[in-house]
């Protein structure tokens, strides 16, 4: 099965500090992958780095067959990032924001009312300035972004955050529906009892390396309906 | 790149229309520099008629230095400042859009402080055309040095006092050849204002081409 990530000796700094160092980390295209460890270990710069947001220094590092160290723009409209803080201007209403960075990122924003309806985000709500929401629903909105732009290589980190019960379920089936579509999906998560049955497989960071890669819990469902594991 | 532009430039220009900072705080402040510099010089016409292009330009100057830093605060949280780099938009068409959208609210600004001179210091205008002119390619000068500015700026602490002591002596030659152009615009001979005026629009030049190269560095830099 092709990489839609491949790293080998990748190195990255974040200021003298080698936030990866010489990580080995492939990731199969339709596949989920959760990361975990401790914090520091590594997890957010391994989505930056694929982000094309952490500079690669040394080794080789692909994303979705594009050299990340060569061409790290090129990437960063094939990937979509859910970061720790949503990128929203608070000024500009719901659906505003999700138009703009939708539009930035190069796609077509004619399903964007279509997607904030399915996140929960739909009536009155998408008029709301962003300053206005929880931190649950500024998380909704940048949900709502990765599912209209549609990138091929969704980047989540700790998407379970301030997510409440009804949200978490969201994420899930956001993620099943991107899947089944054939999106690839590099999670990082410290909730590992939610993230583990999404996986496909769970890799343990450390020191900005991969120490452990153990089989995940997703069931894959077929297209008879059937689950197999 | 144009594309980019446009779509920045149209996000920073409704969230100016929202929050309307920049009508709300910096026209009233520029307009405030100009009252209070009338009542320094005193009720006589011919001190205030002599002071009104540099007072013009100096307003121009401190709005210019307030639409930066807002145009820059807007993009400071930590999530807008990875997006838009995250989203892949043109380095280039970022800067020409913050430029062009910062550009556009001091041109709307100038035309209440043209009023403003020409209503408390009894100016009387005899080229127009070369004051419009002189007004334009200062503007666009000031919003691209502003903008590199406030991108080299962005990613420190002491942002919002920095800013000005960055900016300001770099723009002085916007000042000095904007207050001369202007001068000769209110004069009979319209051309003395030409050298200076091609001082604007080098000037201008220069920084447009200096953000559209080096914006892009700052920003990953940032």
């Amino acid at each position: 099965m092709a990489s839609a990530v491949s790293f080998r000796g990748a190195v990255a700094l974040t200021g003298q500090f080698p936030a990866l160092a010489g990580i080995d980390l492939d990731v199969a295209a339709g596949e989920v992958v959760v990361l975990q460890g401790a914090n520091g270990a590594g997890k957010t710069s391994v989505l930056r780095a694929c982000a094309g947001l952490l500079p690669v220094t040394d080794g080789r590092a692909e994303v979705l067959g594009v050299d990340l160290r060569r061409h790290a723009p090129r990437v960063r409209r094939l990937v979509g990032l859910l970061g720790h803080a949503p990128a929203l201007y608070d000024d500009l209403t719901v659906a505003e924001n999700v138009r703009f960075a939708v539009k930035a990122a190069g796609a077509a924003a004619d399903r964007v009312d279509d997607v904030l309806e399915r996140v929960g985000l739909g009536g009155r709500l998408r008029r709301s300035s962003a300053g206005r929401l929880s931190a649950g629903q500024r998380r909704r909105v940048a949900l709502a972004v990765l599912v209209a732009r549609a990138p091929r290589l969704w980047l989540l980190d700790e998407p379970h955050a301030a997510l409440d019960a009804e949200g978490r379920s969201l994420l899930v089936a956001l993620l099943d529906d991107a899947v089944r579509d054939g999106t690839t999906v590099v999670l990082a998560s410290h909730e590992i009892a939610e993230a583990a049955p999404l996986a496909d497989r769970v890799v343990t960071l450390a020191g900005g390396r991969v120490v452990d890669s153990a089989r995940g819990e997703r069931r894959r469902v077929l297209p008879g309906g059937a689950h197999v594991a | 790149m144009w594309r980019d532009a446009l779509l920045v430039a149209g996000k920073d220009l409704r969230i100016e229309l929202r929050s309307r900072v920049v009508l709300n705080q910096v026209a009233p402040f520029a307009v405030l520099v100009l009252v209070l510099f009338a009542f320094a010089l005193g009720p006589q016409r011919g001190p205030m008629v002599q002071a009104a292009p540099g007072l013009f330009w100096v307003a121009v100057l401190f709005a210019a230095v307030l639409a930066v830093q807002r145009s820059t605060a807007v993009e400071s949280t930590e999530g807008t400042r990875d997006g838009l780099r995250a989203a892949g938009l043109d380095p280039a068409g970022v800067f020409l859009g913050k430029t062009g959208a910062v550009a556009l609210e001091l041109v709307v600004l100038e035309a209440f402080l043209t009023g403003g001179v020409l209503l408390f210091y009894g100016v009387t205008v005899h080229s127009a055309g070369l004051l419009v002119v002189a007004s334009l390619v200062g503007t666009a000068g000031l919003a691209a040095v502003g903008t590199l500015y406030g991108a080299l700026s962005s990613g420190l602490r002491v942002r919002e006092t920095l800013l000005p002591l960055l900016l300001l002596p770099v723009a002085a030659p916007v000042l000095l050849a904007g207050t001369r152009v202007w001068q000769a615009a209110f004069a009979t001979h319209a051309t003395a204002g030409d050298p200076w005026l091609r001082l604007l629009l080098v000037f201008a030049a220069v920084y447009l081409a200096l953000g559209v190269v080096i914006f892009g560095p700052l920003q990953e830099a940032s």
